[in-house]
């Protein structure tokens, strides 16, 4: 106690003010515009490098300075954080920026509403009806045939698999998440070869699906682990059969985690492209029957814009709004997700 | 509606490590029996094979008989699911299902087994919540998660789910470990009402409450570690606590040993 009277001081340093870091950052920014202006630096990503060690070292130094070496690690670490966060958000940022301020030229109901139709890629007109029509037919056909089997798997190999077919279950599911895209897609082009078919958005959808399954088994298979096990003896004890248990306790329970799953796997299918190339071929014309005839897809429409347009400003302006509407479209997809997720998982408070 | 459990030459193992030996003996009915001993001789283990729940576990495996009046639970084609609903069990951690409200916690057992009358239903709710003793602390959050709950009413939420299927026999694995005095006391009051309808197991660390709900006390006990646990002595718990037949019974008991 009579230390602590004597010395008031030891628990109280000094400390620098709330807004020292913005201080901190908008100086290093300044201090290194002046710098590489000075020296002739032109490179705006060396700019930035300069910037973020300025920031790094000046915040040590600063913080030493007046706070001491552990408050000075401490702020070190923060502003590393920082840094990193911002490494990891510039891309990010800048490719949304860049598709919106391209794709929104030509982005409109007009262009949601047509398609190309007879517009040949090099002039202005069309849209992407089709390709919207074609991705959303493929890409729900596609989740219609992996979720059931790949959640039925995951239940199987949580609930009842044991010994070597579920060692071997495991074993192809993880083959499975490297197959390359063109790969799973040769596949189906080459049971299309041998049953004498031709292209359709269905055959495009079993490549997909043979892309989603292990996603969406690999996930759900993690959120069924995580239902604790005394949920399912609770269950049971109470002379529920081990089926009804999984059903109606342990579904529910991992349900939320289950759905982002799932919508994670079709956010990352709806952006395929090499299957839907041979699978689906590409049709500037509707064709809103997937089991017959090539049709549109968003991925495909957006490299089709660019291969066939010659140059073409108008074909550049529609691949990035299809492209726009691709990333809304995974974009929605995943605030549904979390939506569904948020609603769904287990509440917990009064 | 009570009824007697009557074990012989039981053995119960996890893959090929033998938790529990040879052990036999009767549970009467409308009793309530306690099984004190140290950690990990295999209490939970035992009562884990009366209802058949030991063999959820993967490499679970038992070895004789218990009867259940004159029917063996592990007879040729008897269906777990149909024992448990006969044998019912509260765990050491309240575990009331997170997804569910209140209501559906207590009706959990009837609705999953989808035998139940809608009208019914309400009835069996409120009777199984007094009798577990917490209808007057939710009957205004029925509908509320039952993960809401303090823990003390969590796990009278558990018994009230768990008597609500009108169990024969009614398993309790240390059901107030995690619980404060006052919910400790409520419980143990609930366990002197329910042995007028329940046949009751109760594993218990605690000395004082064995000796408080209890009619009869089985000590177990293992003869060192990777042993399999026995059943030492079972008897009138009055004897148990005041002249044990077996030695290591009355060093358990008074405090001299482990
Ligand atoms: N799931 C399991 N897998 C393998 N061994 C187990 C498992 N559960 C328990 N055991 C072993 O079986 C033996 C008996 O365990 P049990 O849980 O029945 O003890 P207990 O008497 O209930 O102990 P406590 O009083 O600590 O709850 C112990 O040696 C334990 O290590
Ligand atoms: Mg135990």
């Amino acid at each position: 106690m009579s230390t602590l009277v004597q010395h008031p001081s030891s628990l109280q340093g000094a400390r620098l003010p709330k807004w020292s870091p913005w201080a901190i950052a908008v100086g290093s920014v300044a201090v290194s515009i002046g710098l590489c202006v000075a020296t002739g630096i032109e490179s705006k990503i060396q700019w930035g490098l300069i910037a973020a060690l300025l920031f790094v070292f000046g915040t040590y130094f600063i913080a030493a300075g007046v706070e001491g070496k552990r408050q000075a690690k401490d702020r070190i670490a923060t502003s590393m954080v920082w840094v990193a966060f911002i490494i990891a958000v510039v891309p990010l940022a800048s490719l949304v920026w860049e598709t919106v301020k391209r794709g929104s030229k030509v982005l409109d109901g007009y262009f949601l509403s047509h398609s190309m139709g007879v517009v040949s890629d090099t002039e202005p007109g069309g849209g992407i009806y089709a390709a919207i029509i074609g991705t959303l037919e493929q890409v729900g056909i596609a989740t219609l045939i992996a979720v059931p089997i790949g959640v039925l798997t995951a239940i199987y190999l949580v609930e009842y698999g044991r010994g070597h077919l579920a060692r071997a279950v495991t074993f192809f599911v993880d083959v499975m998440t490297g197959i390359p895209s063109i790969v799973a897609g040769l596949f189906i082009l080459s049971l299309l070869l041998i049953f004498d078919m031709s292209f359709s958005g269905f055959a495009g959808a079993l490549a997909l699906a043979i892309l989603m399954m292990p996603v969406v088994v690999r996930s759900t298979e993690e959120m069924l682990k995580l239902v604790p096990n005394e949920l399912r003896e609770a269950s049971l004890a109470l002379g529920v059969p081990k089926w009804r248990t999984i059903l109606k306790v342990v579904l529910p329970t991992a349900l939320g985690g289950i759905t982002t799953g799932v919508m994670l796997a079709v956010a990352r299918i709806a952006g395929e492209t090499a299957p839907v190339l041979l699978l689906v071929f590409g049709n500037p014309f509707i064709n809103n029957n997937p089991f017959e005839g090539a049709q549109a897809s968003l991925p495909l429409y957006i490299y089709q814009q660019y291969a066939n347009s010659a140059g073409s400003e108008a074909a550049y302006d529609r691949a990035w709004a299809a492209a726009l509407t691709l990333i809304a479209f995974v974009m929605i997809l995943n605030l549904a997700a979390r939506g569904i997720a948020r609603w769904k998982s287990p509440k917990t408070g009064r | 509606m009570a009824k007697r459990i009557d074990v012989s030459g039981l053995s119960a193992y996890y893959g090929s490590f033998r938790a529990i030996e040879d052990i036999s003996m009767t549970v009467e009915p409308r009793s309530v029996t306690a099984f004190i001993g140290p950690s990990g001789c295999g209490k939970s283990t035992f009562l884990r094979t009366l209802n058949r729940m030991h063999e959820v576990t993967p490499g679970g495996r038992v070895e004789g008989k218990v009867m259940l009046d004159d029917e063996n639970l592990y007879g040729a084609g008897v269906d777990p699911v149909s024992v448990r609903r006969e044998v019912g069990m509260v765990f050491q951690r309240p575990n009331p299902f997170p997804t569910m409200s209140v209501y559906d916690n207590v009706a959990a057992g009837l609705k999953l087994n989808g035998s139940y009358k809608k009208s019914q239903l309400d009835d069996i709710v409120e009777k199984s919540l007094k009798g577990a003793n917490l209808w007057n602390e939710v009957k205004d959050r029925l509908n509320k998660p039952g993960s809401g709950l303090s823990g003390g009413q969590q796990q009278r939420l558990c018994i009230a789910r768990a008597i609500a299927v009108e169990p024969k026999v009614l398993l309790m694995d240390e059901p107030c470990s995690a619980l404060d005095p006052i919910s400790t006391l409520a419980i143990e009051d609930l366990i002197g009402e329910l042995k007028e309808r329940f046949t009751i197991v109760i594993v218990t660390h605690n000395m004082q409450q064995a000796a408080r709900v209890s009619d009869r006390t089985a000590f177990f006990n293992l003869a060192a570690v990777g042993q399999p646990g026995k059943l030492i002595e079972i008897d009138d718990t009055e004897r148990i606590f005041s002249n044990p037949s077996v030695q290591a019974t009355e060093d358990y008991i008074s405090g001299r040993f482990g």
